[in-house]
Order: structure tokens, then C-alpha cells, then sequence
């Protein structure tokens, strides 16, 4: 453990990372610009997300890291491994007993609890980019509370599909200031940004900015009155362990049309299929 | 009765070289005041001033607000003049391009406007959409149909409809015609004279074209290198003009 500073980034580095967070705090959906660094990891695997755990992680903490929900996939066991090698924490998979908890694309099913940190990678932090390209804009946009172009975007997708058919990284308004971007999770997440016990911090590293929800804050998902925010899943129980509250993932078991569909959160369908529930599929 | 608009003395530089010198005038509610000179002459620089685009120099803008009465508005802060722009404003642009959003449908271009100010009921602004669609001549059927897939003069209705929906009562107008071909300019014309008259807008257009000005202005400012030469009713100055430059533009028009 002499190879590395602890968790990787050097002491300043992690100190200006924290300043930006603390700011990003202080004003709830602000995007804070940050001098993010070149990580050991291509811009799209969670360079930001990467950063922001490096400078809140202490030697006491206990780390999960999930992709899409899952703690298997590849970008969760190198970012867990990367932590495990340069930081020396302990990891996890259970969602309770993480302190820190990096995620890509989902919030756990599990409530988090007060004293819980969630990080999240974040591809493109402007929720305004791809209606506004110009930067300028899009700031004095912020600054100005100008957010008329978001609804144009809900209103096109009615015209187009009948309903709102945008169904990740559904843009929401943070106590009632600043229009943000979720991060690319599915709108069933969507109610469980607000009012939540822990600290949600949201790292872009391309794109250099950093913003943060604190505990408690009130997260509402912009909607026409006519067509109200609906969290949507796919229709069906869990083949693994039977829940019917959780997001789904469709899975293509064989070459005939044969399909299943089974918890994205994998914590949560082992935690239950320990306590003894089984859905239609499982072995 | 107050005027809508009150321009005293505006100036605008680009270094030496003069964009509009000491332009004074006054728009009363309900007028439309023609603004020609050829190229150069320094329309646009003044129309831009006007319409809080461009920062004059020296001079005042003074628009008569509904709330608060007369106000400067080159002294109001920015989001004031970016209010007024989207709800008592109204721009028009010579390229249909700059104006409307290509990527977004004809309905969601039209209803832009109405969701910059707070309306947030999906069948109301659809409602309007379709009702301004209509009343600029465009099929209701189109309303889903990107821009990009409108013919010219299409495309500069539908930009009018955008700006007219909130209800604007000065509208700014940078050669609406421009670029389109004569029967599309004609139809375009009766279109815009109808929408004046029926609304009561107050309407500063900008033009090199004197047959548009004929048709749509009740007065007109001929200006050259930045200085506005003539101005009186448009058909006293187009009748009898006094100046040596505005009897060379209106001898210079082409008789069919």
C-alpha cells in the first residue's frame, strides 16, 4: 500500500474535488465545474463517478459498487477492485451495509439509510444539451430559470408516441430552483431521488462538473398537467424471486423467443431469494 | 395617446466605422413603421438595437410596458428584457432557419413560446398549436411534421405563428420576405396585413423592398450610412420623394 496515495488521487486533488461538493451541496441541482483529472479508465466508465468516491471515501468505509444494477458486470468489479487495491476498503455487495455506494444507471431497491453516500457516473451532466448545443445558453438558461425548452422536449415526445415515452434520465426540478439531469436511470427511480435519508452526489468527468442532491431534498419530475410523470416498469414479476416491485431486466434465454425477466438490482433478488421467495423461473 | 415605442438619439459604433447614428422616432399602438435603405445602411444595426439584440451606445429605448408603463430598456436587467422578448416581443427573422428550431415538430415550434411562460396543460397548448397552424395557413395535419421538411415561405409562416402565439404587441421584423419568390411574397404579405390588422400589433419591419413596405407600413424611415435621410407617411415618401437618395431607390425599382 505504499504504490498509491490512499484512494489513488492525490491529497490536493481530492481536496479541490471536495470543495466542488461541497458547493454542489449548498445549491442543490447546481452543476459545479471541477478540474477533473485522466484516470486509469476511458471517459464513459465512470471517470467522474470514480473521482468523486476517491475524495469522500475514508479507511472506514465499506464499498459496493453496481452497473445497471448488477454488482457482476464488468465496470462494477474493476471500479470495486480499483478501490480494493488503492484504497484498501472493504467491499461489498449488500446494499445495508455499504457506506459508499458507486452506481451506474439505478438507485438500489433497498431504502438507503442516513449516514449512506450514493455516487453516481454521470455521461452528460446538461439536461438542456441536446435541445440547446451552446453552452452559454444553456447557463444563462440555469441562471435565468428559463426552463420552457425542457417541457418542448416532453411535448414532442407526446406528439410523437402518444405519451411520454422518455424513459431514462427523465429530467426533474430540484427544490424548485434547478432543472437536472438524474444520470441515465430508469424514471422508476425517479421518486426515490427525493427525500431521501443519504447524500447523492453526481460526478461527470468528461465533462467536468459535479452536482449533488443533500438528504431530505425535494425532487419533483416535470410532467404536463394532462400527462402526469408516470414511473413505468416492465409488467411482471421477478423469475427469480417473485417481486413485483422492483425494475426489471429482460433476459433472452434461448434462440426460440424464450425470455425471462429478473431483478436489475441482483443484491436485492439473492437478499430475497435467501429469505425464501422463488419466482416462476427459478431452479 | 402614449406611444408603444420612443427611440431618442440611438447610436451604434463598430469602431469608427457607424452602424446607425442619432435615430429618433416614435411608434404609437397599432402602427407599422417601415424601415428601407440598401444594404449596409445600417437597417439592421438599428432594428437589433431596438429589439435589445445589440446594446446601442448612446440613446434611449423606451417601450411602454403593460405593468410598470414606459421603461429604458437597455437599463433593464437581463432576464426583464428576456421576458419582454418572449411575451410582448416578437422577432421575425429574414431566415426562417434562425428562428424556429429544425429539430422540433411545427407544434412543439408554435407552443415554445406558451411553455417559456408557464403553460404546462398538453391539450391546451396543442390546442394552440393547431389554432395558429391554421390561422398562418398551414395544414393542421402538419403539425408533427418537422420544419425541415417545409417549403421556404411554409417555413417563414410557421415562424410568425411561433412568434404571434403569445400575443405580442410589438413585432420585429428583419425582411420577412427575403429570399422567397413573388406569388410566395404576395400570399405572405396579405397574411402578415391580415394579422396586423386583426390584432392591432405595432410592427417595425425592416426591408429593401419597397413594395412591402407599400403594402404593410403606414410610415417609413428611409436611412443611409447610418442616418435615417427621409421619413414622413409611406406614400408621401414613396409619392414625393424630397431626398436625392430616396428618389434614386424609388426610381430604381423595376416596372413590370
Amino acid at each position: 500500500m505504499t504504490d498509491y496515495n490512499f484512494a489513488y488521487l492525490d491529497e490536493q486533488t481530492k481536496r479541490m474535488i471536495r470543495r466542488a461538493l461541497l458547493k454542489a451541496l449548498a445549491i442543490p441541482g447546481y452543476q459545479v465545474p471541477f478540474a477533473s483529472r485522466e484516470m486509469p479508465m476511458p471517459y464513459g466508465w465512470g471517470t467522474g463517478g470514480v473521482q468523486v468516491s476517491a475524495a469522500v471515501l475514508t479507511p472506514e468505509d465499506r464499498f459496493k459498487v453496481i452497473d445497471q444494477g448488477a454488482d457482476g458486470t464488468t465496470n462494477a468489479v474493476s471500479i470495486r477492485a480499483f478501490f480494493e487495491r488503492t484504497a484498501g476498503v472493504a467491499t461489498t455487495t449488500a446494499t445495508h451495509e455499504a457506506s459508499v455506494i458507486q452506481t451506474r444507471h439505478r438507485i438500489p431497491e433497498a431504502p438507503l439509510r442516513e449516514g449512506q453516500i450514493l455516487v453516481y457516473q454521470v455521461p452528460i451532466p446538461e439536461p438542456l444539451r441536446f435541445l440547446e448545443p451552446r453552452e452559454s445558453e444553456t447557463r444563462k438558461m440555469h441562471e435565468l430559470e428559463e426552463y420552457g425548452l425542457m417541457h418542448v422536449k416532453l411535448y414532442e415526445d407526446i406528439a410523437r408516441h402518444g405519451h411520454i415515452a422518455t424513459s431514462y434520465a427523465y429530467p426533474v426540478k430540484v427544490e424548485g430552483r434547478y432543472v437536472m439531469d438524474p444520470s441515465p436511470i430508469p424514471k422508476f427511480d425517479n421518486p426515490k431521488l427525493s427525500n431521501s435519508p443519504a447524500i447523492q452526489l453526481f460526478g461527470a468527468g468528461r465533462e467536468q462538473r459535479i452536482y449533488a442532491l443533500p438528504p431530505y431534498c425535494e425532487v419533483v419530475s416535470l410532467d404536463f398537467e394532462d400527462h402526469p410523470f408516470e414511473p413505468s416498469k416492465a409488467d411482471h414479476p421477478c423469475g427469480l424471486c417473485g417481486a413485483t416491485d422492483s425494475y426489471l431486466d429482460e433476459v433472452i434465454v434461448d434462440d426460440a423467443g424464450g425470455r425471462m425477466f429478473v431483478c436489475s438490482d441482483t443484491d436485492y433478488c439473492d437478499t430475497r431469494q435467501a429469505a425464501g421467495y422463488r419466482g416462476k423461473d427459478a431452479a | 395617446m402614449s406611444p408603444l415605442l420612443s427611440v431618442r438619439g440611438v447610436t451604434k459604433r463598430y469602431g469608427t466605422h457607424i452602424g446607425c447614428a442619432d435615430v429618433s422616432f416614435d411608434l404609437h399602438p397599432g402602427e407599422v413603421m417601415g424601415i428601407v435603405g440598401e444594404s449596409g445602411s445600417g437597417k439592421t444595426t438599428l432594428l437589433n438595437c431596438l429589439a435589445g439584440q445589440l446594446a446601442p451606445d448612446t440613446g434611449e429605448v423606451i417601450f411602454d410596458t403593460r405593468a410598470e408603463g414606459p421603461r429604458d430598456t437597455r437599463t433593464m436587467s437581463e432576464p426583464e428584457r428576456r421576458m419582454l422578448a418572449r411575451t410582448d416581443w416578437a422577432f421575425v427573422h429574414q431566415h426562417a432557419r434562425d428562428g424556429l428550431r429544425m429539430g422540433v415538430s411545427a407544434g412543439g415550434n408554435v407552443g415554445e413560446r406558451l411553455m417559456a411562460v408557464g403553460a404546462r396543460h398538453y391539450g391546451d397548448i396543442r390546442g394552440k398549436a393547431l389554432d395558429w397552424l391554421e390561422r398562418v395557413e398551414i395544414d393542421g395535419a402538419r403539425v408533427d411534421d418537422r420544419p425541415s421538411t417545409f417549403s421556404g415561405g411554409m417555413q417563414q409562416r410557421l415562424q410568425i405563428a411561433r412568434n404571434l402565439v403569445t400575443g405580442p404587441r410589438l413585432v420585429f421584423m428583419d425582411e420577412p420576405t427575403g429570399g422567397l419568390d413573388v406569388s410566395v411574397q404576395a400570399r405572405l404579405l396579405d397574411l402578415l396585413r391580415g394579422l396586423v390588422r386583426d390584432m392591432g400589433l405595432s410592427a417595425i419591419i425592416v426591408t429593401h423592398d419597397l413594395a412591402v413596405v407599400r403594402l404593410l407600413a403606414d410610415r417609413l424611415m428611409v436611412m443611409k450610412s447610418g442616418h435615417v435621410v427621409e421619413a414622413g407617411l409611406t406614400d408621401q415618401v414613396l409619392d414625393d420623394p424630397q431626398h436625392a437618395y430616396t428618389q434614386l431607390l424609388v426610381s430604381s425599382v423595376l416596372q413590370v
